[in-house]
């Protein structure tokens, strides 16, 4: 049994033994990503004419016949042909020199930037082709992608349903197999819950492993690009692509980045995974429960020991994560004011007027919300009593994991506390819809990497993912543990919604 | 000062750094480009950028920091100032909040009381407590003028924006505003000394701000205080106080309260007037900069960098005091800037302290006041400007040719001893050639030298004259007159 669809893996292989050849896959994706779209929404611009161009490019260097003997061109062979001519699809709040970044909002519709994000500069090295811009929640804040000023995005298991979010187009475009992999974003578990959501691997890497240089900014001490993979070797292959030092992101460290895919194998035994079982109880799913068990029941059997941890200040991380994220938003967000680029009000009488029609006619409803919450936590007289306690609480939160890692290896947990719900259901209540994020958001807090893996389908056939957490710069080890169940228990149902093969 | 009064002063200045590139970005902080032609994704504040520091602007801020007494932070943090105005790209400035790069500053300066004409009494040192350097951005510039359809739109430049700035902050120890601009004079010199800022306020690359309030005499709470801006030059912030000072005192008398405000100083009318009330100020929420690591610096580091530090302005005239044994006055004029220090030690080598100080202060400073130069741009070198003192201690010139020798210098470049050469104005000193002179002379007025021999002595400025004039002037006046009287008295 495997995973349906073609990964990464399949394609350069293909590729090498010329079956295909990059303008082919190319037109392959973009094809199902036009034809998806009506239905899905996971697109706002598909880039027709630069990824087929890329694609001819890649041929061209590779060859007449895209041969494999051309994978020993230079020094960086290796890495040049790690991606080469994989189609790839970029969130929208990334920049990619070209092509749109709305961030899901009315305030940047049409607003293109002039420079490549460092992640997108990494891609297109390793022959990457870049087929679209990806529907998100606006400016990555949301669960379920109904807060695009562009639509939602649909579940592809069942489109009367949310793919999650903020990352929803890129978890969609994946497990349509539009494409093998994405770029997604994270502040709070953007990436794994839509991912566990859609029945895709969703990774969260270390913060300061994956350069933010040109990912539009929300809560800047949270947010990491991350990637969604068809597996677990896609999203590994893409990691290990975009990870390491920038020295035009000062929050990246110098540590080294490992080869992950090459580091992934199927024998764990002797690997220790921590259960937060007070995590478990009450607001999970029975459904999300019973497969999670299960998957930490699989873990035994390939030989895990299973532990008992505590996270003692987790349940304070929503508290924490709505105070901090926000306030660093309402910072982030003041640049959208009208005066250079983006959207501007009309006819405004003065510069007041300007600011505030702009940025109210600009701005939906939940980043208004979120930048007078950001405000007020930080106001005069505030300060201490919010954003202050919160730091402090945050540190708790990281304690807790440094602990927990004392006894275990990775910390398993539920991504989601349910499977994808219905487009409106959560739209009126906002601290339900926060609660989607109760899993993943401690993850962001303690600057933990995280992954979310398939487990199987609830009883509605809907897609449920279980998620380790690891040690900073732990990649690997989680990575590893994911990759190993996966190899034992593929995901191969399929979803509703496919490109077809 | 009304009597019975007493006014209490803070400043705030931002001085820019000289660094090549902006604080947070490569953009080049050239004054004077295209408007928005060094700009960046960075500087711009486009959406997905990044700030990285640029080391150049912590080294100078630390030299700008230790020129000014101040203890530099081994570890600072960069934060946060939100407010929405049209220069500022982001919507906040990244600057320094509770943990700025530098603090608890003591500053020795010297400072005087001023006649109606606005020379100095009477010099006294006085010491500031500099609460804080810190680093921060600049915003760009709003534009009103010289383009089109300024009455419907304002446009721009964004060039200034992300340039380095220390912001420097005393407690509120000047109690007249000739203390307060006595400290900037010497800030400016401070930092600028050591390079760390050019310091010129015109170019507006040194700003200032100062916060006053007046109360009784006596009284130890302080009074409401009013924000002074648009202060473009020192004598400008100096008069500006001055005013602010008698206009809240009027006020206090007659009954009325001073607002807490912020006011412009009006060079045109004289005047401060309101720009904002306190009941408009800023909440301006500052949190720690998410983007950018804590500022880190060990204390090898800061002394390295006090290490490569020029000799400070008051270290040297305090030296140049002892060591050269010069006066206050001269002391302080020579340490005024550092190339016209360096001059006068180098001129002083090369001939004497007391020689190299009277010609240099006298004579070459006029000149290069006159030419606009500094001394570093001096067409006399120190080592000729030496080569003339020795010139005239040495008697081959007189003082009063010495004069002329230098402007010749000045205008030509030459050297001393090619423009005496030139001029033949050589001092024939030797005896033996001048006595040959005198010799003649004598035999030549045979008349007057009897009725000299014969009682009548006030001939002995004739034989002077016969003498200088058979010399064409060279002869040295003081050989002439030793050989005369040894002659005239001799049978």
């Amino acid at each position: 049994m495997t995973v349906p669809g073609k990964t990464i893996e399949l394609i350069t292989s293909e590729l090498s033994s010329g079956k295909t050849t990059a303008r082919a896959v190319a037109v392959r994706s973009l094809a199902a990503a036009e034809n998806l779209n009506d239905t899905l929404n996971a697109f706002l611009q598909i880039d027709r004419a630069g990824a087929t161009r890329r694609a001819e490019e890649l041929d061209r260097e590779a060859g007449t016949d895209g041969a494999a003997d051309s994978i020993v061109q230079g020094q960086n062979a290796a890495t040049e042909s790690l991606l080469r001519a994989v189609p790839i699809a970029v969130k929208d709040n990334i920049c990619v020199r070209g092509l749109q970044a709305t961030c899901g909002s009315r305030i940047l519709a049409g607003y293109h930037p002039p420079y490549d994000a460092t992640v997108v500069e990494r891609l297109r090295a390793a022959g990457a082709v870049i087929v679209g811009k990806t529907n998100c929640d606006e400016f990555a804040m949301g669960s379920s992608n109904e807060n695009s000023a562009f639509g939602p995005v649909r579940n592809p298991w069942d489109t009367e349903r949310v793919p999650g979010g903020s990352s929803g187009g890129s978890a969609a475009a994946v497990a349509a197999r539009v494409v093998p992999a994405a770029l997604g974003s994270e502040t709070g578990g953007s990436v794994r819950q839509p991912a566990a959501l859609c029945g895709v691997v969703g990774v969260k890497p270390t913060y300061g492993r994956v350069s933010r240089y040109g990912l539009v900014a929300f809560g800047s001490s949270l947010d990491q690009v991350s990637v969604f993979g068809l597996t677990v070797k896609d999203a590994a292959v893409v990691l290990q692509t975009i990870a390491g030092r920038d020295e035009r992101d000062a929050t990246t460290a110098d540590v080294s980045v490992p080869d992950y895919a090459a580091q992934l194998a199927d024998d764990i035994r002797g690997a220790r995974v921590g259960v937060p079982r007070e995590l478990l109880g009450e607001g999970v799913d029975a459904d999300v429960r019973a497969r999670v068990e299960e998957a930490i029941e699989a873990y035994r059997e390939l030989g895990v020991e299973i532990v008992d941890v505590a996270l003692p200040h987790a349940k304070y991380s929503i508290a924490v994560y709505y105070i901090i994220a926000t306030a660093e938003a309402s910072s982030n967000l003041a640049r959208y004011d009208g005066v250079r680029y983006g959207y501007r009000t009309e006819d405004p009488e003065d510069l007041r007027q300007m600011y505030r029609r702009t940025r109210d006619e600009g701005f939906g409803a939940e980043v208004k919300r979120r930048i007078m919450l950001g405000t007020y936590v930080l106001s005069s007289g505030y300060y201490d009593a919010y954003y202050l306690k919160a730091q402090k609480v945050r540190t708790l939160i990281q304690q807790d994991f440094l602990d927990a890692f004392d006894v275990c290896d990775a910390v398993l947990t539920p991504t989601t506390p349910t499977p994808a719900f219905r487009l409106g259901e959560k739209t009126d209540d906002p601290l339900s819809m926060y609660l989607s994020d109760i899993y993943t958001c401690m993850a962001n807090l303690a600057g933990v990497p995280g992954v979310s893996v398939p487990c199987g389908l609830s009883s509605a056939g809907l897609p449920v993912g279980f998620q380790l957490m690891g040690r900073h710069w732990g990649e690997s080890t989680i990575l590893r543990l994911a990759h190993a169940y996966e190899q034992a228990h593929p995901l191969d149902a399929r979803p509703r919604v496919m490109a077809e093969e | 000062m009304k009597k019975g009064w007493e006014a209490v002063i803070g400043l705030e200045i931002h001085a820019q750094l000289s660094t090549e590139s902006k604080i947070f970005c490569g953009c080049s902080t050239r004054f004077g480009d295209e408007p928005n032609s060094n700009t960046c994704p960075v500087c711009l504040g486009l959406p997905g950028s990044l700030p990285v520091l640029n080391w150049r602007a912590v080294e100078l801020g630390a030299r700008a920091a230790l020129a000014l007494g101040l203890r530099v932070n081994e570890v600072s943090i960069f934060a946060r100032k939100n407010y929405f105005y049209p220069d500022l790209p982001k919507g906040y400035q990244i600057s320094q909040y509770d943990r700025p790069f530098s603090s608890d500053g003591h500053l020795e300066i010297v400072t005087a009381e001023r006649d109606e004409g606005g020379h100095a009494r009477e010099w006294r040192p006085f010491e500031v407590r500099i609460t804080r350097l810190h680093l921060e951005e600049d915003a760009g510039k709003n534009v009103h003028e010289g383009l089109p359809r300024t009455d419907l739109y304002s446009y721009i430049d964004l060039n200034r924006a992300g340039t380095p700035l220390a912001e420097i902050v005393t407690e509120p120890d000047f109690r007249t505003s000739w203390e307060a601009y006595d400290y900037v004079n010497h800030v400016r010199r401070a930092l600028q000394w050591v390079g760390a800022s050019e310091a010129d306020m015109e170019k507006g690359n040194l700003r200032c701000e100062a916060n006053v309030s007046v109360r009784r005499v006596g009284e130890e709470k302080f009074g409401t205080k009013v924000e002074l801006k648009n202060l473009n030059s020192v004598r400008f912030m100096q008069r500006a106080i001055e005013f602010e000072i008698e206009r809240q005192i009027e006020l206090i008398e007659s009954g009325g309260r001073v607002a807490q405000e912020t006011r412009l100083w009006d060079e045109r009318e004289a005047c401060t007037r309101v720009m904002r009330s306190k009941e408009e100020a800023h909440d301006y929420r500052y949190f720690p900069e998410p983007d950018l690591q804590p500022l880190a610096v060990n204390a090898d580091w800061i002394e390295q960098v006090r290490r490569a530090m020029p000799e400070l302005p008051d270290a040297r005239r305090k030296r140049f005091m002892g060591q050269y044994r010069l006066s206050f006055d001269d002391a302080s004029l020579f340490t005024r800037d550092h190339a016209l220090a360096d001059f006068y030690e180098r001129a002083a080598a090369a001939s004497n302290p007391r020689g190299a100080a009277n010609w240099l202060k006298g004579e070459l400073l006029r000149e290069l006041d006159a030419a606009g130069l500094a001394a570093d741009a001096s067409p006399v070198s120190p080592e000729e400007l030496g080569a003339l003192v020795r010139a005239i201690d040495e008697g081959r010139i007189s003082g009063k040719q010495g004069k002329d020798v230098l402007v010749e210098m000045f205008r030509t470049g030459k050297g001393a001893s090619q423009v005496i050469e030139e001029q033949g104005l050589a001092q024939v000193s030797d005896a033996a050639e001048i006595e040959k002179i005198v010799t003649d002379v004598l035999a030549a007025n045979p008349q007057q030298l009897a009725s000299y021999r014969a009682g009548k002595e006030a001939l002995f400025g004739f034989f002077v004259g016969q003498v200088m004039k058979a010399s064409k002037g060279k002869a040295n006046p003081k050989v002439v007159n030793e050989l005369l009287k040894e002659k005239l008295k001799a049978e």
